[in-house]
């Protein structure tokens, strides 16, 4: 765990190196499966579907993280926690355009 | 140490029933979550919140922060008194992700911190828990990649109390990684469980602001001030993009406004992003005689109403 400081690491982008299965996401969150299926039939996870088993973009763990948090810190419900997510990133789009065409 | 008055954190008052103690942190919860506000000092804010909910929610905590008083005068120092805690017993354990001030560690302890809701924290394995956090690289590190110095502010458990540890490390940042995208250093996170592999530190990635460019995922704009005949006749001029100076076209007939794009020079990522520029026409000072004569020869030579879509 300890790094001497000369040392420069090198990692991969997770988001496009990376394809999570839900045991994966589940680790990575430190939560059960059964939370993770949840998340995919309130529609707040995507899963690309593949075959038998479900399979995750890297980028949903950034989203499980965040949708768990809600969860926890502002004891939402699961569709509030959708509700949030999409608004969230409704929010997120406008004020982007705002700022470019400032 | 600094005494914590928890009711002023969540701006009730020291008599407030449960009930209105539950809404005030559900109100200020919402107001300050880190993944929802775009207030300044939300981290901290949400960080002080949870922790005053924590004592004032439970009536066996609550009473005992109550026997302190109204604690110090601003800037004198807390300590707790040596009967602190006699005849309470504080329930609750598991660990939450948060840090919490010295003042709750010292009246409370790592035990006293409250369970985690549902199944989060239940899960354990054997391989050591990967860690997160978050840094802010300027826009040249993804632009053409290169190491940098990190400087991570990591909670560890130090003799049973979590504390926060600063670890530096340097990292190589991959040329096109994105804002909100996660660079994955194996193993960096904790050690594992007997022989078990250590975890995971994902590190997620926002840019500072850049004098010149904004970002919007991988595409990159710049606005461009141009003189009013070159918008009209159209030129050559030169722009700056993050692979150098270009020689940049500008068609006849642009106005304020106008996008042009240079595809495949935004971030560097695959695909590449494009890189836009918006032209803005800046206007010529009528600062002397001569510039006053060709605005008036402008003015004489052209029948134009700015304002014709106005009616007026």
């Amino acid at each position: 765990m300890t790094t001497p400081q000369d040392q420069t690491l090198s990692g991969a982008i997770f988001e496009e190196s990376a394809t999570l299965t839900i045991e994966d996401l589940s680790r990575l969150c430190a939560v059960d499966e059964r939370h993770i299926v949840a998340f995919v039939e309130e529609g707040v996870l995507e899963v690309i579907e593949t075959s038998a088993q479900w399979h995750f973009r890297g980028s949903a763990l950034r989203r499980a993280r965040v949708a768990l948090r809600l969860e926890r810190d502002l004891e939402l419900n699961l569709p509030g926690v959708a509700l949030a997510l999409e608004l969230m990133d409704e929010l997120e789009h406008l004020r982007r355009e705002l700022e470019v065409k400032r | 140490m600094e005494f914590k008055d928890y009711y002023k954190v969540m701006g009730v008052a020291r008599d407030a029933t449960e009930a209105q103690i539950k809404q005030a942190y559900r109100k200020l919860a919402r107001k300050y979550h880190p993944d929802v506000s775009k207030e300044k000092d939300a981290e901290a804010r949400f960080k002080d919140l949870g922790e005053a909910y924590e004592v004032l929610k439970s009536p066996e905590k609550r009473a005992a922060y109550d026997q302190l008083g109204q604690g110090p005068k601003p800037g004198e120092d807390f300590r707790p008194p040596p009967d602190w805690g006699a005849g309470f017993e504080f329930s609750g354990a598991g660990g939450g992700e948060a840090a919490y001030s010295d003042f709750f560690e010292s009246l409370f302890g790592a035990q006293g911190r409250g369970g985690a809701a549902g199944s989060r924290g239940a899960f354990r394995s054997g391989r050591g828990e990967d860690h997160h956090a978050k840094v802010l690289l300027d826009l040249e590190a993804t632009l053409r990649g290169g190491a940098r110095q990190l400087v991570l502010r990591l909670p560890e458990i130090d003799a049973g109390r979590l504390v926060s540890k600063e670890r530096v490390l340097n990292v190589q940042v991959p040329k096109g990684i994105m804002a909100g995208q996660h660079i994955r250093l194996a193993g960096q996170g904790a050690r594992g469980h007997g022989q078990e592999p250590p975890g995971d530190l994902f590190i997620e990635v926002e840019f500072q602001p850049h004098a010149l460019y904004r970002v919007d995922g991988r595409d990159l704009y710049l606005d461009l001030p141009v003189a009013p005949w070159e918008a009209a006749l159209g030129a050559t001029v030169k722009t700056p993009t993050p692979t150098g100076t270009v020689d940049l076209k500008i068609p006849p007939g642009s106005h304020a406004g106008s996008k042009l794009r240079l595809k495949g020079r935004g971030i560097p990522a695959t695909p590449p992003g494009d890189f836009y520029v918006i032209l803005g026409i800046a206007l010529p000072a009528a600062a002397d005689d001569k510039a006053k004569a060709a605005y008036a020869a402008m003015a004489a030579a052209l029948p134009f109403n700015p304002r014709a879509n106005l009616g007026v």
